[in-house]
């Protein structure tokens, strides 16, 4: 592994960087001072990614172990549940005769509904871009901290609060909401529809709209950090990809997340006070509701409207990651920085014009689907130009095969069996087949589950001494990436031919249905390789705390011999980040292999008549 | 503040290694403060939060049949009932809406004052803004009170059809001996006669007068008759006939339901945020006066920054009187 002279680097922040009137005082600040302002109501932008990342692990565990009774109950649903109820209670329905428990149908909703809510929202929207843009985009851009450290905190104990509201719902006597993460009305709007309807959904919304606020206040400070707080020579073509990402993904969710919280103001006045903004004709126990005129397709073009572009708020981070982690570990120039930027302009703008592609079979005009069919489909050109990227990064390259390249290697296999699946699912007439089957189970899984999944696992590989000071357990790494690989495609590539077969989503049991009683060892089979994914991740949690104490320290400042900033402060860094001058810039963040030298960094000056590659 | 006059000092920093240019970094693009620029994106974010109430208003007006005419819903004033007891369509609400665009002008002269740190000129300005938004919020309280308890409109209720006659409600005395029956059908507005044994029978009979209250005791009295309609869906009849002025009594459905709650909801929301508005004027005023922001020296950005808010608000209000009072 390469090692960067120390002592040249840091002369060379020295003579070309600019003083401000930072002063490093490491125990005396208002942002340091104490236990609490340090650990826990921190401004500092690396605690807070640390806070992001361990309440997003906290909920992935919880997400992925509510998975895992809900696949026990579609791979074994004749078998005996009763040992899961000293932890769920009276969701696990005991028959005194025979004494074999089974799931209620009522919690099985309520744990699907909550597996999909926690980790789209809790885990790869605020676990995923809010650990690595509170960490990477001030430390990448040579920028002491974000424009607003105190909005920053607020932001992360906004998602905290929304969190302590969700997990308050998990204990409702009547459960947490169960009408699926999406809360189609009336399911959500009226709170005598179902058991989750009532207390549970009224928590889930408010949990909602806390989060959104969390959202709003860390993508306006992302954006404006990254617009206003670049360092000199930083100019936006010489940024890192991943910075590119974040910066696009701040303002899809700035733009996209508001229309989340219309709807679900709407909706909190339909369950609470009587309006009819979703509802229509509705007929309880044979008697009309009072509620008239209203309309349950608006709140999904409302609710999609936010939940696409979601889907790339989750997926442009992880695709950032993985840019730089492949351009690090196969030390070669990340091919076609400016294709992969306009990609990621592209995606961007053209996830907010498909929204409906979600909406195929819920009655919205077919000539109206053409539209949208035309733009997912144009999708996937930005996206083909990114997976071809970064195959052709890796094409010829020196690379290091380690825990973090292979998850980005493997988020590269996930994102192209995932966006193929998309391609059939994006077509309005095939999805007639498809839709609300185990096929867009599976589509959306790999694409933006896994993969994303895969994208943050390479970010904490790569950035984890940035965060501790200590590297992870490679080998450890290398087994969690195998089994993860492997036990994904064993989980999901079975559920297409179920999808294909007509099997449905979010059913309780198939065993009353003739047509999927072949499927049976499939489900099992899928059951058994989700609980083995399961148990690998425990490696990751092990290893992340055991790292953290007792993993290999990291002795200099650039391990990886990387290019960009982060890698030039010291390896504690305290708050400011760098103790004396902010380095200048003045190349571009991939110059790896380039006239001889291994890698130059970015705050070396360009020598006599050497041209930046970046413009 | 300290920090500010430092961004100063390193634009006079010139590195020759290091290009130069308002976006290559160590420079704010377009000279804009981090504040400014927040102030902008959550404007941003929040215009999508209007937008999306206002696509909710598009989709379920144009899902439904018909839809009240602004000229006869908002056809009153205060002390209109002290004799005049004409007709004023839309003649309140454009008195609001001046007063509120007015109250922009203000502002604008505050912040101008601002960049000449005047500090008397902005606490003056200031003031003049923040009672514009007060009376406006003063007169959306009377538009409201007037509209939920002389009109009876509520965010369950719309008692405005189309009809584009001026008359009055109907009170169930008067309905006595209007005289017409129609057969009991769908959407049909016929009379019922007292004592008619087909208003006991009926549980889902409810007898309210034309603001949706009760009417007194409610109980019904066999002598009582009524000019109701007959909503099949719901099973309701409502008491929905109204007299114009030559005495003729005509008949009409209520109006499509979410009028009012739409109504309530989306110029209840963007009241909140004149509301909030005020308060922040204040809250900054209260600082200007204190001269908190004479040391900082940046032209009172602060006054700048609730500046754009208001002109947001202000705004939004235009897109708000467009689809409720001129659509």
């Amino acid at each position: 592994m390469a090692n960067i002279d120390v002592t040249h680097e840091e002369h060379s922040v020295h003579d070309h960087g600019h003083h401000d009137d930072f002063h490093d005082e490491h125990h005396g600040d208002k942002y340091q001072s104490g236990f609490i302002t340090t650990y826990i109501f921190s401004m500092d932008h690396k605690m807070i990614a640390k806070q992001f990342l361990i309440t997003g692990m906290f909920w992935a565990i919880i997400g992925g172990l509510m998975s895992l009774v809900f696949r026990l109950q579609l791979g074994f649903p004749e078998s005996d549940m009763a040992w899961l109820q000293p932890i769920l209670r009276g969701w696990i329905v005991v028959d005194p005769a025979t004494g074999i428990g089974t799931l209620d149908p009522e919690f099985y909703y309520a744990l699907v509904t909550m597996h999909g809510t926690i980790l789209v929202f809790f885990v790869l929207t605020a676990g995923l871009s809010g650990t690595f843009s509170n960490l990477l985009i001030p430390l990448q851009l040579g920028a002491r901290d974000m424009a607003s450290p105190f909005l920053n905190m607020l932001s992360y104990w906004f998602f905290f609060l929304a969190g302590l509201v969700m997990f308050a719902s998990l204990f409702l006597s009547t459960g947490p909401f169960s009408g699926g993460w999406t809360a189609y009305p009336p399911l959500s709007a009226l709170p005598q529809a179902s058991s989750g309807s009532g207390a549970g959904m009224t928590l889930w919304t408010v949990s909602l709209v806390l989060f959104v606020v969390s959202v709003l206040l860390g993508g306006i400070n992302y954006i404006t950090t990254v617009l206003n707080l670049r360092t000199k020579g930083m100019n936006m073509w010489r940024m890192p990809l991943t910075i590119w990402a974040f910066f696009v993904t701040a303002i899809l969710g700035l733009l996209s997340f508001p229309v989340l919280a219309s709807a679900f103001f709407l909706i909190m006045f339909d369950r609470g006070l009587g309006t009819s903004f979703y509802l229509s004709e509705i007929f309880v126990g044979g008697q009309a509701l009072d509620q008239v005129g209203g309309s349950p397709i608006l709140y999904q073009h409302l609710f999609w409207f936010l939940g696409h572009p979601e889907v790339y708020i989750i997926i442009l981070p992880a695709m950032g990651l993985v840019s730089e982690v492949l351009a690090v570990h196969c030390r070669k120039p990340i091919f076609g920085y400016r294709a992969m930027v306009y990609s990621i302009l592209a995606i961007g703008f053209l996830s907010f014009i498909v929204w409906a592609h979600h909406m195929f079979m819920s009655g919205v005009n077919p000539f109206i689907s053409n539209f949208f069919v035309i733009f997912t489909l144009i999708i996937a050109v930005p996206s083909a130009v990114k997976v071809f990227n970064w195959i052709t990064t890796m094409w010829g390259g020196n690379i290091r095969f380690n825990a973090a390249s292979l998850f980005a290697i493997g988020f590269v296999s996930m994102f192209i069996s995932g966006g193929l699946t998309g391609i059939f699912l994006g077509n309005s007439a095939i999805d007639i087949q498809l839709h609300d089957t185990y096929f867009v189970v599976a589509h959306f899984h790999i694409v933006m589950g896994i993969a994303a999944f895969f994208g943050m696992f390479a970010g904490v590989y790569h950035w984890y001494p940035k965060m501790f000071g200590r590297f992870m357990n490679d080998t450890l790494g290398k087994i969690h990436f195998w089994i993860t690989f492997a036990g994904a495609y064993l989980i999901f590539w079975p559920m297409h031919y179920l999808g294909m077969a007509g099997v449905p989503r979010r059913y309780y049991s198939f065993t009353t249905f003739d047509a999927f009683a072949h499927f049976e060892a499939m489900n099992q089979f899928i059951t058994v390789a989700a609980i083995v994914v399961f148990g690998a991740q425990l490696l990751l949690v092990v290893n992340f705390f055991y790292s953290m104490f007792f993993g290999r320290e990291q002795k200099t400042r650039n391990p990886y011999g990387a290019t960009t900033l982060e890698w030039t402060t010291p390896i504690h860094a305290g708050h400011g980040n760098w103790p004396g001058a902010i380095p200048h810039i003045h190349r571009w963040a991939y110059d790896y292999g380039k006239d001889g030298k291994e890698f130059i960094p970015q705050t070396t000056p360009l020598a006599e008549g050497e041209k930046d590659e970046g413009h | 503040m300290a920090n500010h006059s430092t961004i100063e000092e390193d634009v006079q920093y010139i590195d020759n290694t290091v290009d130069q240019g308002a976006w290559s970094g160590g420079e704010r693009p377009f000279k804009a403060s981090y504040g400014k620029l927040m102030m902008w994106y959550f404007l941003l974010s929040d215009a999508f939060t209007f937008a999306g109430f206002l696509i909710a208003y598009g989709a379920l007006r144009f899902s439904s049949v018909t839809w009240p005419v602004p000229d006869a819903v908002f056809s009153t004033a205060p002390f209109n009932n002290l004799g005049l007891g004409i007709p004023l369509p839309l003649i309140f609400v454009t008195f609001m809406t001046f007063v509120l665009i007015f109250s922009s002008v203000t502002m604008v002269r505050a912040v101008q004052e601002g960049h000449r740190e005047n500090k008397n000129g902005v606490v003056f300005w200031m003031f003049l803004t923040i009672l514009g938004g007060a009376a406006f919020l003063g007169c959306q309280a009377w538009e409201w009170t007037n509209l939920i308890y002389t009109e009876g409109m509520t965010i369950t209720k719309d008692p405005f059809g189309t009809h584009i006659d001026s008359g009055t409600y109907m009170t169930a005395d008067e309905l006595k001996g209007a005289g017409f029956v129609e057969t009991k059908k769908d959407g049909a507005t016929y009379y019922l006669p007292p004592n008619t044994s087909d208003l006991e029978e009926n549980r889902f009979y409810t007898k309210k007068d034309h603001h949706g209250h009760d009417l007194t005791g409610t109980k019904f009295k066999p002598e009582d008759s009524f000019l109701v309609t007959y909503d099949h869906n719901t099973h309701h009849y409502e008491t929905s006939a109204y007299k114009t002025e030559d005495g003729k009594i005509r008949k009409e459905q209520f109006g499509p339901k979410a009028f009012g709650a739409l109504f309530f909801f989306i110029t209840g929301f963007h009241g909140f945020h004149v509301l909030s508005g005020v308060v922040f004027l204040l809250i900054i005023m209260l600082n200007v006066m204190s001269g908190l922001y004479v040391e900082r020296r940046n032209g009172y950005e602060m006054v700048e920054k609730i500046g754009l808010y208001w002109h947001f608000v202000d705004l939004v209000w235009v897109f708000v009187f467009l689809v409720f009072y001129l659509l």
